[in-house]
């Protein structure tokens, strides 16, 4: 019998694939929905010390196979974000994802979603489009490193890192978040990206530039996994571009224990998870593979 | 996908509301809507208020910013739209009232155009009412409704509903408007045992399912609606209650 089940980062998963941070999880009601739609958990939006409203409209456009968005990070801050975790956090894993400026944001943030009841933190440490945010903290490993040591210090729920693709030190701040006791990677983030419109000679998102994400990613993504674990021992999750079974298992055997899902709930649908899933399991009642941990990094082999 | 379109035509409907009717051969169902793009501004979702083969337009009430800029638009002007996006009116379904209460009537009327259903047009006063005639060259019943009297019916658009559905059978109401109107639309319809498709409205971001900041519970206005039926409003705790503001938070209607 072949079985989704798999432990990552401190976290045992009914089945492998997470709804990445920032899609259908700003409220309480639509993780639920996500949940009962065949995630084995939910990252929620990236939550702030204060409410955002992210950036002017348009902040997303579709291009081709993905797309490129500026949302900055809107969210109800982490105040507010009570209320949402009350509804979801009953219904199944819910990972809280958290931004700041400084480790002391990092840490009281991260605090508070343990308060409400998150099974992991996920430390957002690659958003490519929120000035002083996101990838401008988590491109220096000593920052990464500081960061990550004062939430390990703050909370007892696992602690996630997600990366950015946008460096060439991926694996030096990969060894950051592992040496600060991080207890998994997450990777990737968006690629910075842009869309300019020749017709009005500017560029077309408010923020100017923003992140790619969708089925143009997946290489990379699977790339960077790959890279990951070579150099580290931690658990890995891999996201960027997944849509089916086959980007899952890529990721897999990349070397990611699970895998978290985002665009393709746009552009495939709600049914994603359930689709990967079917598609998954058959994959791996062909092939031989009893478990998820069966399969993660056999591409290295 | 998103697609640069030019303006053929601009119709004044009233004192504030002018429809654009632009070259744009993409398909699209009535109820749907696309994300005009106001350089520098906003990008603002906007119901298609006319389709056919190779033109489509909408019909914008100037009310802020982006609004008075497409205002300015003059045909050959060019604006950068995509869509269209969201499920859009299902017209299989017997018998038809359709309702437009206000700017909402610009979206009602492609399904009013396909069917030539009866129509009531709701607005504040005469000077409100929009696409009368639009309306009256497909359907052989349009019904005028003013808050003040001021033109047709003396009333809302809700008790206008009740003396027509009282007067002739209907299978289904399909509407749109301000949240209040459809909110007692949908009460007189369970009420009265009539089905329902209402098109609603929340503040967007991505338009295509994936930010999710336009649910109303767990249901995004921007690709499980705008339109949705009796079922699926029974279940929006929200619906005529409150919305979502830009950060997330809940904002109460009263």
């Amino acid at each position: 019998m072949v079985s989704l089940k798999t432990e990552v980062g401190g976290v045992i998963l009914e089945r492998p694939g997470m709804v990445a941070s920032g899609i259908m999880d700003e409220t309480g009601p639509s993780m639920v929905r996500m949940l009962e739609n065949g995630a084995g958990a939910v990252v929620t939006k990236s939550v702030g010390l204060t409410p955002n409203a992210g950036h002017a409209n348009p902040c997303f456009m579709e291009v081709t196979s993905g797309y490129v968005n500026a949302m900055g990070l809107p969210n109800p801050g982490i105040e507010l974000f009570k209320e949402e975790m009350d509804v979801a956090v009953p219904k199944g894993k819910i990972v809280g994802s958290v931004y700041g400026a400084t480790p002391e944001d990092f840490s009281s943030l991260a605090g508070r979603m343990e308060d409400y009841g998150a099974c992991a933190v996920e430390l957002n440490l690659s958003c490519p489009h929120a000035k002083g945010y996101g990838m401008e903290v988590g491109t220096d490993p000593a920052m990464v490193k500081a960061i990550v040591s004062s939430v390990k210090d703050a909370v007892s729920i696992p602690v996630w890192a997600k990366l950015t693709p946008n460096t060439h030190i991926l694996a030096d701040i990969g060894r950051a978040v592992q040496d600060a006791g991080g207890d998994a990677v997450v990777a990737i983030n968006t690629l910075k990206a842009m869309v300019i419109s020749p017709e009005f000679a500017r560029p077309v998102l408010s923020n100017k530039f923003g992140g790619l994400s969708g089925a143009a990613v997946k290489p990379v993504g699977v790339r960077a996994i790959y890279d990951l674990r070579t150099v580290l021992d931690i658990p890995l999750i891999g996201v960027g571009g997944i849509s089916d079974w086959r980007d899952a298992a890529e990721y897999i055997m990349a070397g990611a224990s699970a895998f978290q899902v985002g665009s393709a709930i746009g552009t495939v649908g709600i049914d994603v998870f359930d689709r990967i899933n079917k598609g998954l399991e058959q994959f791996m009642s062909d092939y031989g593979y009893s478990s998820i941990s069966s399969m993660v990094g056999v591409a290295h082999e | 996908m998103s697609d640069v379109v030019t303006i053929k035509n601009v119709i004044e409907e009233a004192y504030d509301t002018k429809t654009f009717v632009f070259d744009w051969d993409a398909e699209a169902r009535p109820g749907q809507f696309i994300m005009i793009w106001v350089p520098g501004i906003d990008e603002i979702p906007m119901s298609i208020s006319g389709i056919s083969e190779n033109t489509k337009s909408v019909t914008v009430k100037a009310i802020g910013e982006a609004t008075r800029k497409i205002h300015e638009l003059v045909p050959g002007d060019r604006m950068r739209i995509r869509g269209p996006y969201g499920n859009g009116f299902d017209l299989d379904c017997g018998e038809k009232l359709i309702i437009g209460g206000g700017v909402g009537t610009a979206a009602i009327m492609p399904a009013v155009k396909a069917t030539g259903a009866d129509t009531i047009i709701a607005a504040r006063s005469d000077k409100d009412v929009i696409m009368e005639d639009i309306a009256s060259a497909s359907a052989e019943n349009v019904w005028i409704a003013t808050d003040d009297g001021s033109l047709g019916f003396h009333g809302n658009a809700v008790q206008l509903m009740k003396e027509k559905v009282a007067q002739k059978h209907y299978d289904c109401v399909l509407a749109c408007g301000p949240e209040v109107m459809l909110y007692f639309t949908y009460k007189a319809c369970e009420e009265l045992g009539l089905r329902c498709q209402l098109s609603m409205e929340r503040y967007m971001k991505c338009g295509a399912g994936v930010c999710g900041c336009c649910v109303m519970d767990d249901s995004r206005i921007c690709r499980d609606g705008p339109v949705f039926d009796n079922e699926k409003i029974a279940k929006l705790t929200e619906f005529g209650v409150s919305k979502r503001d830009e950060c997330g938070r809940t904002v109460k209607f009263r």
